[in-house]
């Protein structure tokens, strides 16, 4: 009898507090997504603007809509080379990455060998490490052995960082994946490799894909090494970004529709790897 | 889960061994051969010793900037970690309003870095900008490239919005790991609202705040892009952090010992940093696992 009581003020209970919260925490969610998407809403709002309407009257919403400083952005060759530069260094960097990640993270997850404390630690201060110092020692590396200015010199510097990241990202992931399937794999035959391959790609698969989105998005926002090692032929959308700030008449329409297109390769993607973000950003750790 | 010995696994890490190797240790010995030597120009160096750490440690370039350091970090760690932490706390549990508010709040951590900058750069503009605009519009003097307190302000304001929702997302991932029992063990005891955060939901957020904590600390120490873009370290040095400062002496002045100094300092810092939270992380998991 008394049981019943209880259930039923629990019942009440239940159904009427979380009711009160959510309200609660709507208007707090409400709050702080807002003030997230403002900035972004501007710029993108600006892009949408012409400079005359920019620069001289104060708009909310663009009076005449206008797609011109996109079309300026993708007719424009040393607009658009800046993105395809940016890509081709960002795709080859993930690649290397992850390749040359996936037995490293096999190794930690799987055994113990000598020194692999010590190493593991040494990969984390790899990621630690401030680009800002090793800005010159790239510079002159790079330039000594004839790969300034190229996308592969990019691709490397930007290694220093993202493989250690996919390391523990995989490891993270890995140690998820009972070793008896290695066992059982090893006593029906299979060798190495195609056990790696053939069984154990494909438990991992979803750590490969946020190891690679991670080494893809910290390439693609990264600045300093991409700009200090590139004039020309590889410069990338970032650097020329911020060499058309401070030049006298800035084209803010342009400037803020390639930051919109900068933000467009994140957002695609965001939805896949949502609930991965978390665990990706805390190294495999979550 | 037991690991076995085996020392063939080192043939596995060999191929990141060689890549981190060349990206890492090649450059660092760079840095650490120029560190002791002085310059006459022309390529010809001669042994200079400790000279440089000895005057790096007496200039007063290095300790403002040290500090304006210090202070920025602290500062965004103390509004940061609070607020990701009660935004955790309000964010839906489950169903499709969680999936909308994680995909709008990891927006802002997959901006480029300098977008961020560009965005508030404009964002703040007294002419243009809407922040800068409306501060105006109510007769508050802001102007961010005049004024050190406001540059401050807009940089911290930046991080703030750049980062908090990466606290956000870990505590709440810390929060879904908590089971239900729990909450209802509290409802039985009547717990207050602020019991069960107090002694349910802060104790289990810990080991990944700790983490957050580390990251936003590791990565405010480093950050050159986003005040480089908006400030570009000023007005005069006001925002002149770590990272600008040397990049300002090494490529901008090319004064290569001061700088290769400076840097193995600075790496020294962020190596010790590490190490902690390295050694949090083992130990969180082994009270897990």
């Amino acid at each position: 009898m008394s049981d019943a009581t209880v259930t039923q003020t629990s019942f009440t209970a239940k159904a009427r507090k979380p009711r009160m919260r959510v309200n609660g925490s709507a208007v707090v969610m409400g709050c702080y997504l807002l003030f997230l998407l403002l900035p972004i809403y501007w710029l993108l709002m600006m892009s949408l603007k012409t400079n005359t309407e920019i620069l001289n009257t104060f708009t909310l919403w663009p009076d005449n809509l206008t797609f011109n400083n996109y079309l300026t952005i993708l007719t424009d060759a040393s607009w658009y080379m800046g993105y395809v530069n940016s890509l081709i260094y960002v795709v080859m960097n993930t690649v290397i990455s992850v390749v040359v990640a996936l037995p490293a993270a096999y190794a930690f997850s799987r055994y113990h060998f000598l020194g692999d404390k010590h190493l593991f630690f040494w990969l984390l201060t790899n990621r630690m490490a401030p680009p800002a110092v090793f800005a010159l020692p790239f510079f002159q590396l790079y330039s000594s052995v004839g790969l300034f200015d190229t996308h592969i010199a990019v691709a490397l510097a930007h290694c220093l960082f993202n493989v250690p990241l996919a390391v523990w990202i995989l490891e993270g992931f890995m140690r998820g994946v009972p070793k008896e399937i290695d066992e059982t794999a090893y006593i029906d035959g299979y060798s190495f490799g195609r056990f790696f391959i053939k069984i154990f790609m494909p438990l991992i698969a979803s750590g490969v894909g946020v190891a690679a989105f991670f080494c893809f998005m910290f390439s693609w926002v990264e600045l300093l090494l991409s700009r200090t090692l590139t004039s020309v032929d590889a410069k990338p959308i970032a650097a020329t970004m911020t060499r058309t700030v401070g030049a006298s008449g800035i084209d803010w329409g342009v400037l803020a529709a390639a930051g919109v297109l900068t933000i467009v390769p994140g957002a695609l993607v965001i939805y896949f790897v949502r609930n991965y973000i978390a665990k990706g950003f805390a190294l495999g750790r979550v | 889960m037991e690991k076995t010995v085996n020392q063939k696994a080192w043939f596995l890490v060999l191929p990141v061994l060689l890549l981190v190797a060349f990206s890492a240790v090649i450059p660092l010995m760079t840095v650490v051969n120029y560190s002791v030597q002085d310059s006459f120009g022309n390529n010809q160096f001669f042994w200079w010793g400790i000279g440089w750490f000895e005057e790096l440690l007496h200039s007063d370039r290095m300790w403002s900037a040290l500090w304006r350091q210090l202070a920025f970090s602290a500062i965004i760690l103390a509004i940061e970690v609070p607020l990701g932490v009660f935004v955790a706390l309000n964010m839906p549990k489950k169903g499709f309003w969680a999936s909308f508010c994680l995909v709008l709040m990891s927006l802002p951590l997959l901006i480029p870095w300098n977008v961020v900058g560009t965005i508030w750069q404009i964002f703040g503009r007294v002419d243009i900008g809407l922040l800068g605009y409306t501060l105006a519009a109510l007769g508050i003097d802001y102007n961010y490239t005049q004024d050190a307190v406001d540059a401050w302000i807009t940089v911290i304001v930046m991080d703030v919005w750049h980062w908090t929702s990466l606290v956000a997302l870990l505590g709440y991932a810390g929060l879904q790991s908590i089971p239900d029992a729990y909450y209802q063990a509290a409802k039985i005891d009547q717990a207050s609202r602020w019991k069960v955060f107090r002694y349910i939901e802060l104790p289990k957020m810990m080991g990944v705040l700790m983490i957050a904590i580390l990251l936003r600390f590791m990565d405010s120490f480093m950050i050159y892009t986003e005040p480089f873009v908006v400030t570009g370290g000023g007005p005069g040095n006001a925002t002149t952090f770590l990272s600008i400062d040397l990049v300002k002496m090494a490529l901008g002045q090319f004064d290569l010992g001061p700088a290769a100094a400076f840097s193995l300092m600075y790496f020294l810092v962020i190596l010790l940093i590490s190490w902690v939270f390295y050694t949090v992380m083992t130990n969180l998991e082994k009270r897990e696992g």
